[in-house]
């Protein structure tokens, strides 16, 4: 076992454990930090497989903006003074039937589905081959995605905000 | 314990997938069935990096995996825009007492 398989066992024990505790905790708060870990652990996947940009865009993105945002929805919608931030759990039963049928199919199709494994050698930075893609292969998509951020914004600041009358 | 391979990665993104869908349909707050969701983007996003190197794609899954996350963005965006309105009307975030589109 080297040095890679480690790290990757490393880092997938901290995804899948945090991960866990996201969906079980009884606490909504607990939920929300254990998140950060389990999206330090998905970058840290994404630098296994040589995505170093997609890395960083996972920590700036998900953990400077998406698990602020989440946060800020647990403490706007929770009476804090009240400790009322307990979080309630309905299905557990059935939810956990169905979910393992779930896994146990993905698992089976991915597993017994010959793959094509031909690993690439990694790059030594992915930042120029991306650049260099999303302003020719994917500008429209780049571009419409622009958009719908502009649209996102404005959509959620005039939903947020409108008053009641 | 085999070398790391793409299916390791797989098997991961599997489990991720089905923590994110246990979260989503067993919590009531309707920020944790956010949170469940975000799992679950993260799970799709494993895999596509995973394919774009195995698959020896070049560059094309990576660039995938970043339009996914500016999608996730500008849905937490406009998910939580839309709790907090619901927590404004009922009073409550749980999603299985929340039956009225209008008041």
């Amino acid at each position: 076992m080297n040095l890679y398989d480690i790290v990757f066992y490393l880092f997938a024990a901290v995804t899948l454990i945090s991960a866990f505790v996201v969906v079980t905790s009884r606490n909504i708060v607990y939920s929300a930090f254990s998140l950060l870990f389990t999206f330090f652990g998905v970058a840290g996947l994404y630098v296994l497989l040589g995505a170093d940009f997609i890395a960083v865009v996972q920590i700036m993105v998900y953990v400077g903006g998406i698990l602020i945002l989440l946060l800020f929805g647990v403490m706007l919608t929770n009476k804090i003074v009240r400790v009322d931030i307990k979080t309630g759990t309905i299905n557990i039963i059935p939810a956990i039937i169905g979910v393992i049928l779930l896994l146990a199919a993905v698992l089976w199709i991915m597993l017994s589905t010959g793959w094509k494994s031909v690993p690439a050698e990694i790059a030594q930075t992915t930042t120029v081959g991306i650049g260099n893609l999303l302003v020719t292969e994917y500008v429209l998509i780049f571009e419409l995605l622009g958009i719908l951020l502009l649209v996102a914004l404005i959509g959620a600041a005039s939903i947020a905000r409108r008053d009641k009358e | 314990m085999a070398e790391v391979g793409l299916y390791h990665f797989l098997i991961v993104s599997a489990i991720l997938f089905a923590l994110g869908i246990y979260g989503i349909v067993t919590r009531k707050n309707a920020v944790m069935v956010l949170m469940g969701i975000e799992l679950i983007l993260n799970s799709a996003n494993i895999n596509f990096v995973a394919f774009s190197r195995y698959g020896n794609f070049g560059l094309s899954g990576q660039i995938i995996a970043l339009f996914v996350i500016i999608l996730a963005a500008a849905e937490a965006a406009i998910a939580l825009a839309i709790v907090l309105n619901i927590y404004k009307t009922f009073a409550n975030v749980n999603v299985d007492e929340i039956d009225k589109l209008k008041e």
